[in-house]
């Protein structure tokens, strides 16, 4: 018998269901889909007068963040409480000495708490999968971020967007442009698209700011930022930290801008409907021009919108996943089969 | 009490690599000193070990070994207690890295010695500072230290940054003779990562460790050896390039052996799927391409020893996220057995194999043992190869932080004998 990968195996309950949100690798695409629709069925919340569904009334949603979000936190602690939920959010500086014990005491202690939900966002890659194996049964975790590996619910809200501007991933070329080797969101996006059926994943960056092995990614590797936006749908830009200039990664902003940073020029290149995106938060003439920031193409704040939508979709799913397993312990218990 | 042993270990396969022997033979062990080997030997009074179906070999030598003063962190595993896991695993002689203390002062050496000595399991072989306080800066008193009974010298992985003082090191150790272990990286391109460069940490998104950060170091320190006449043994080398540049070396009669992990023959970058902080280890598990040029490079030669890198960690330590936790796998209950593994599995003919974990890492260290000598005090062991265990059934380190503590592996250790008693007895 071939296992499963271990991000499936940890994230899925035995049918399949989605019981935790860790990483978007190796998850399916009925899955991904299923997600995106049960969005669509809550992106209208935002606009009642009322603007919450009682889907997670009892529950208890705590988010850690090890790592400061402003906008991330900002929009899981609004579609937990959109969701019904009671929803409780910590700012957790790491202590530099002794890591793994904050960790997991402050796991042991939530946990004492009686907590459904664990919205984490952590600066180790891995963080939130450790954080599932440890934590008790019937606790969902739910990636908001970790590390440079996965940030699966912004490529999922981007993936939504693309969805709704261009009605599909069929035959679609996009590209993302930036620091790949920092960015958890783009590692999210390439698993998503390849899920979800785009034709063709390019990633643009100097050398620098590419993994070793970047084609181990699922992409096609471009240096050049002209010849890789040439006739694509969606062009995603990614933030590029200041701190990058200090550490030999790039010689100048003037200089990145001047090769790789988005303007109206090389936006020339792509297809004549293609869209902009950007996770945000944007830095303008460092990686984009603001003439493309705010210019007819860009779709960056209905990325925010929907956003909440999606969260809210991946939230309630994981939530009923645990509710699933529960119910199927509790039926194993009561025939006498549970242990 | 005199404990050295009179034994007779009847029709056992003798396998000592260094002799070439290979037959099933007596071994005759008289207070403590292996005597005869030979057909249908007589021992009046001996005690008789019927070891028909059994090996009889040179006890191991381990050539990289983490260990720490009770009290001292970071490893679990003291002194005292991982001497018993040695004498479980066959082990009779392993060479205490000097992240231990660190030992840049005598009375370290003392209290190690003396650990060891009251433990009574195996040799605790320390190795001295290269530099006062490991922190590469000034030269530690490494005569005096091996007068008090270091076996080398080295920075147990912290490098020495400038080429100056690491010249002056070597020109200093030359002058005594003293053998140098280096475990060779540069920091700079190390710093901060925690995974092979490749793949998997693309994938993982896990801060790489470049191969070239070993080849680079292992090219200015190949460069230095030959320019001061320094006696060097490189250690836990892991990549393809590396092996280049070795290989390289000795051909042009360079001083200089060298060792790999025995992690770093059984596993690849791909056992960090699913972030196993188990398989966190410096130098990070590399390519599938790396591990077979390695078993390659053990099997012609280029890589003389196996060793188990043997890091024994507090269960705290690997209970974090990946990049958080420590690395280091405890490898002194898997030594012998993952060796056998190899052989099992094809991957390393047996006399080589055994080779490499016996008298290889001695003649490396300049030590006498890993051999079946007579004349001399018997070290060694006696095992029954094809017996598979569950190794966590008789686990002995304190360190369980490895990824084959589930594992069902081939070989059990029945005696071993360290310096002529016997020092480990299996139930």
């Amino acid at each position: 018998m071939t296992l499963a990968p271990p991000s499936s195996r940890v994230q899925l309950t035995d049918d399949g269901k989605l019981r935790h949100f860790l990483s978007l690798e190796h998850l399916s695409r009925p899955l991904l889909e299923d997600i995106l629709d049960t969005a669509a069925g809550f992106v209208d919340v935002g606009g009642r007068a009322i603007k919450k569904v009682p889907l997670l009334r009892g529950k208890t949603v705590v988010n850690l963040f090890f790592e400061s979000s402003t906008r991330t936190r900002s929009t899981f602690e609004l579609a937990a409480k959109r969701l019904s939920a009671d929803v409780l959010t910590l700012d957790i500086a790491k202590s530099a000495t002794s890591k793994g014990e904050t960790l997991l005491d402050t796991l042991r202690n939530l946990e004492a708490m009686a907590a459904d939900m664990f919205v984490v966002r952590h600066q180790d890659s891995g963080a939130p999968f450790f954080i599932a194996e440890q934590v008790t049964p019937r606790v969902a975790v739910i990636n908001a971020g970790d590390g440079r590996h996965a940030h699966p619910t912004q490529a999922m809200l981007d993936m939504y967007t693309i969805r709704h501007y261009k009605g599909g991933f069929e035959g679609l070329k996009v590209a993302i442009v930036g620091d790949i080797l920092h960015s958890r969101v783009a590692r999210s996006q390439i698993h998503a698209l390849n899920i979800l059926g785009a034709e063709e994943v390019r990633v643009i960056a100097p050398r620098t700011l590419l993994p070793a092995d970047a084609d181990a990614l699922g992409a096609t590797v471009f240096t050049d930022m002209v010849q890789g936006i040439e006739d694509v749908d969606v062009v995603i830009m990614l933030r590029l930290q200041k701190e990058r200039m200090d550490s030999a990664l790039l010689p100048s902003e003037g200089e990145f801008f001047r090769l790789y940073g988005l303007t109206n020029e090389k936006l020339c290149h792509a297809k004549p409907d293609a869209i902009v995106m950007h996770p945000g938060p944007i830095n303008r003439g460092v990686e984009i021009a603001s003439e493309v920031a705010d210019g007819p193409r860009s779709v960056i704040l209905n990325q925010v919108t929907f956003g909440i939508a999606v969260r809210m979709a991946v939230m309630s799913m994981a939530i009923s996943g645990q509710e699933s397993l529960a119910a199927a312990q509790a039926a194993r218990e009561e025939s006498g089969h549970g242990h | 009490m005199d404990t050295k042993a009179n034994l007779l270990i009847r029709k056992g396969r003798v396998i000592d690599p260094a002799s070439g022997r290979d037959d099933v033979a007596d071994l005759l062990v008289e207070e403590g000193r292996l005597v005869r080997v030979g057909a249908s030997l007589d021992a009046p009074g001996a005690e008789i070990m019927e070891a028909e179906g059994l090996w009889v070999i040179p006890g191991l030598v381990d050539s990289c070994v983490h260990l720490s003063l009770p009290g001292e962190g970071p490893w679990t595993g003291d002194v005292a207690s991982e001497c018993r896991a040695a004498a479980g695993g066959g082990i009779t002689h392993m060479a205490v890295q000097p992240d231990c203390g660190p030992v840049d002062s005598t009375a370290v050496v003392r209290l190690i010695r003396e650990q060891a000595g009251q433990a009574n399991f195996a040799r605790a072989l320390p190795v001295a500072a290269l530099t006062q306080g490991l922190a590469g800066e000034h030269l530690a008193e490494m005569q005096t230290l091996a007068q008090a009974g270091c076996i080398a010298v080295g920075q147990a992985g912290a490098s020495v940054a400038s080429s100056l003082t690491l010249k002056r090191c070597l020109e200093y150790a030359a002058t005594f003779d003293l053998l140098v272990l280096f475990r060779p990286e540069d920091a700079s391109l190390t710093a901060g990562g925690c995974a092979h460069d490749g793949a998997v940490a693309a994938r993982l998104g896990l801060p790489g460790i470049p191969a070239v950060a070993e080849s680079v170091a292992l090219s200015r320190d190949l460069l230095l050896v030959e320019a001061t006449g320094v006696r060097a043994h490189f250690q836990q080398i892991s990549s393809r390039h590396s092996l280049t540049l070795i290989r390289e070396a000795k051909r042009r009669g360079l001083p200089v052996t060298a060792d790999v992990s025995i992690h770093h023959l059984l596993l690849d970058e791909s056992a960090l799927e699913g972030f196993d902080s188990r398989c966190h280890v410096l130098p990070p598990l590399r390519t599938v391409e790396d591990r077979q040029a390695l078993l390659d490079a053990v099997a012609d030669g280029t890589l003389d020893a196996i060793c188990s890198k043997h890091q024994p960690l507090g269960s705290f330590s690997k209970a974090a996220p990946f990049p958080s936790t420590r690395p280091g796998i405890s490898g002194l209950d898997t030594l012998l057995p993952l060796v056998l593994k190899l052989v099992q599995d094809g991957a390393l003919p047996l006399h080589r194999a055994l080779d490499a974990v016996t008298s290889a890492p001695a003649r490396c260290l300049g030590i006498p043992a890993g051999q079946l000598e007579t004349g001399r005090m018997a070290n060694l062991a006696v095992v029954a190869p094809d017996e598979q265990r569950v190794m966590n059934e008789r686990w002995l380190s304190r360190g369980r932080n490895s990824p084959w503590l589930d594992a069902v592996l081939p070989g059990s250790v029945r005696r071993t004998l360290c310096n002529g008693e016997v020092s480990w007895l299996a139930e």
